[in-house]
């Protein structure tokens, strides 16, 4: 089911690639172009990292996040798992109450200056001057930056407003803008400067099919002209189809991290016979030793524990089942997701 | 890079992070940074409506004090009301320091109010504030950014209705050598002079109010609250100021001084006055500074 889905989406974007089933490596070597971060070292590297608001609640509770430099990291989970409380304590926004961080491996808050404008970022929605244009509010942000140099602000402006698009609304007033323009604009704030790490806090956040795609490429874009990207969501689709590594949050913790790969590999495969005699074949299955064993009225299923489906099928056939057919489905990202940050409702916390 | 190091506190700030961070070319002396925000932090203050038509009110007032003035002056003053308020019938350059004497009391703080505190919870209440911070512009140089504009704009604020007295007085009222109230007489133009100081410490006054209204707006992410508060503080101050049995602590308000300018009316210039009011200033500034920079220094950014 999710495979259909996918593909669906891919069709779309033949140019960039197979982010799908394979998803993009570690990109850790040396590529062209772009600041590079060095080796292995980490974009993101936390360790213990929390935050207890005044009001005592333990909004993010002890994380460990690696991201790997030059991966495009999916930072999921549901809302008000502490992803967006995660982000404003790696930009310095917020101060941890426990733990540390490093940012392109220099030490956190201590470092802000020095590292931050290597890192652009996107908080939380788009946040601009409504009185300004968009070309006016990206100069008042590339003012307040201290190593942005004055003389090159002109075309640097125009490049990052190129870049998502918007060059003929520039002088357009933000608060005329679509949210899809705002949003695009947000991350033209971001890519500014030559950014080593972009941190992107729910990108596409109320956008519609056209710009969520729109957004989905041009991160791709920047992954691929070597920058970590960082991104948290609570669309599954969204990461599944642009990330090569994951972190999922579940009320503050962080209850997995790897690559997609992984992830999808933690999921128990499942053998499902249609037959018309669902009860015989549950036997068989139970008499192969296969756990969690079900017998529904027109199939039977059992998780497949490593055994090859081909040999179930030739030991059903030979006891005398008739298969109607056979699949061994693996579970969607989106039951893994559930799986790990509980049912849409089931807010703990 | 010889300018890095004779620039003061934002020298050790940014020579710390131009190591790691070679740009292309030449990197341009922290100085220019500080003053390319500043400029664009003062054209967001000067060219918003909002600022505008404050000013413009700050304008008009001067207008509206003289026009009365002109009208009832057949009448004859009696000396009673507020000072140099009889003495403009008689040089039209008093009317500035009617003017200034008049809106001391709310509007010139109502738009003092207004600006600082707005600066910082405006910024917090549109999200801008992650923004700038996350770029980062330094928590310690916006807040300095900050407080500069503000200053500047309660600079322009006194001078507007300095300028605007002036012209109102000089068309509506005969002008002339400037009899100060020690009763010697000087000269019109050593009377405009006189004028420019007066303005200059009034602007003081507004820029130790600003302080206040800098670390109030530091509190809150609402500027409508931090406005309200500001002015609530200020009229406050101006009652107890006027409550003989708090004699004790009058010194010690915030605006207890803010009509000594008329020392700078006398001949020879009472400086005690002056200096009591300036130090005031000064120290309001201290204070009230440094609360604004302990708490948004490591203030949590939620907003």
């Amino acid at each position: 089911m999710s495979a259909g889905y996918r593909a669906a989406g891919q069709r779309d974007e033949v140019s960039f690639g197979n982010a799908d089933d394979e998803p993009l490596p570690v990109k850790a070597g040396p590529r062209a172009g772009g600041p590079r971060t060095g080796g292995a070292q980490p974009a993101i590297a936390t360790s213990g990292l929390s935050k207890r608001f005044r009001g005592g609640q333990l909004a993010v509770d002890s994380i460990d996040l690696a991201v790997p430099g030059g991966s495009v990291y999916g930072f999921l989970g549901p809302n008000g798992s502490g992803k967006t409380t995660t982000i404003r304590m790696l930009l310095g926004l917020v101060q941890p109450t426990g733990g540390s961080h490093q940012l392109l491996g220099v030490p956190m808050p201590a470092g802000t200056n020095a590292v931050l404008p290597r890192v652009g970022s996107l908080v939380e929605g788009p946040a601009f001057y409504s009185q300004l244009s968009g070309k006016a509010n990206l100069a008042r942000y590339d003012a307040a930056d201290r190593t942005a140099d004055p003389r090159t602000a002109g075309p640097r402006i125009s490049a990052a407003l190129d870049r998502v698009g918007l060059l003929s609304a520039a002088r357009k007033h933000y608060r005329a803008y679509s949210l899809g323009m705002k949003q695009r604009l947000a991350i033209a704030a971001g890519l500014l400067g030559p950014r080593e790490l972009l941190i992107l806090d729910e990108p596409t956040n109320g956008l519609d099919p056209q710009g969520t795609r729109e957004v989905r490429s041009l991160i791709r874009e920047i992954a691929a002209d070597g920058t970590t990207v960082f991104v948290s969501s609570h669309l599954l689709a969204e990461v599944e189809q642009i990330c090569s590594h994951v972190g999922v949050m579940r009320t503050g913790k962080l209850v997995f991290q790897g690559t997609l790969d992984e992830l999808r590999s933690r999921g128990t495969a499942r053998i499902l016979v249609s037959t018309t005699q669902p009860v015989q074949a549950a036997e068989v299955l139970s008499g192969l030793g296969l756990p969690d064993v079900q017998a529904g009225e027109h199939e039977a299923s059992a998780q497949l524990g490593g055994q090859l489906p081909e040999e179930i099928c030739a030991k059903l056939v030979h006891a005398g089942v008739p298969v109607a057919g056979l699949a061994s489905p693996r579970p969607s990202l989106e039951d893994l997701f559930v799986e790990l940050t509980g049912e849409g409702f089931d807010v703990d916390g | 890079m010889s300018t890095a190091e004779v620039s003061g506190p934002a020298a050790e700030i940014t020579s710390a992070r131009r190591e790691p961070t070679p740009l292309p070319g030449q990197p341009a002396a922290p100085v220019m940074h500080w003053i390319r925000f500043l400029s664009s932090e003062l054209r967001l203050l000067f060219l918003r409506w909002r600022n505008l038509a404050l000013l413009g009110v700050l304008a008009a007032l001067p207008v509206l004090i003289g026009v009365a003035l002109k009208l009832s002056t057949p009448g004859g003053g009696d000396g009673q009301g507020p000072p140099f308020i009889s003495e403009v019938a008689g040089n039209g350059v008093f009317l500035t320091l009617a003017s200034l004497t008049v809106l001391l009391t709310l509007v010139l703080p109502l738009v003092v109010a207004v600006v600082s505190g707005d600066s910082v919870a405006g910024e917090a209440g549109h999200g801008t504030l992650r923004y700038l911070l996350a770029i980062p512009a330094g928590r310690a140089r916006l807040l300095g950014v900050k407080y500069a504009a503000v200053v500047i704009f309660c600079l322009a604020a006194c001078a507007v209705v300095t300028a605007a007295s002036l012209a109102v007085g000089a068309a509506l009222f005969p002008v002339g050598p400037v009899t100060l109230l020690s009763g010697t007489t000087i000269s019109l133009g050593a009377g405009l002079l006189r004028l420019v100081f007066v303005t200059l410490y009034v602007a003081a006054a507004m820029a130790a109010l600003a302080a206040i209204g800098l670390a109030i707006s530091t509190l809150t992410e609402h500027p409508i609250g931090a406005i309200a508060a500001i002015l609530v503080l200020a009229v406050a101050s101006e009652v107890a100021d006027n409550v003989p049995q708090f004699a004790v602590v009058h010194p010690y308000l915030p605006t207890h001084w803010w009509l000594s300018f008329d020392a700078l009316l006398r001949s020879p210039i009472a400086w005690p006055d002056l200096e009591h009011g300036l130090t005031s200033f000064v120290l309001y500034v201290i204070i009230f500074g440094g609360i604004a920079w302990a708490r948004f220094s490591t203030a949590d950014v939620t907003s």
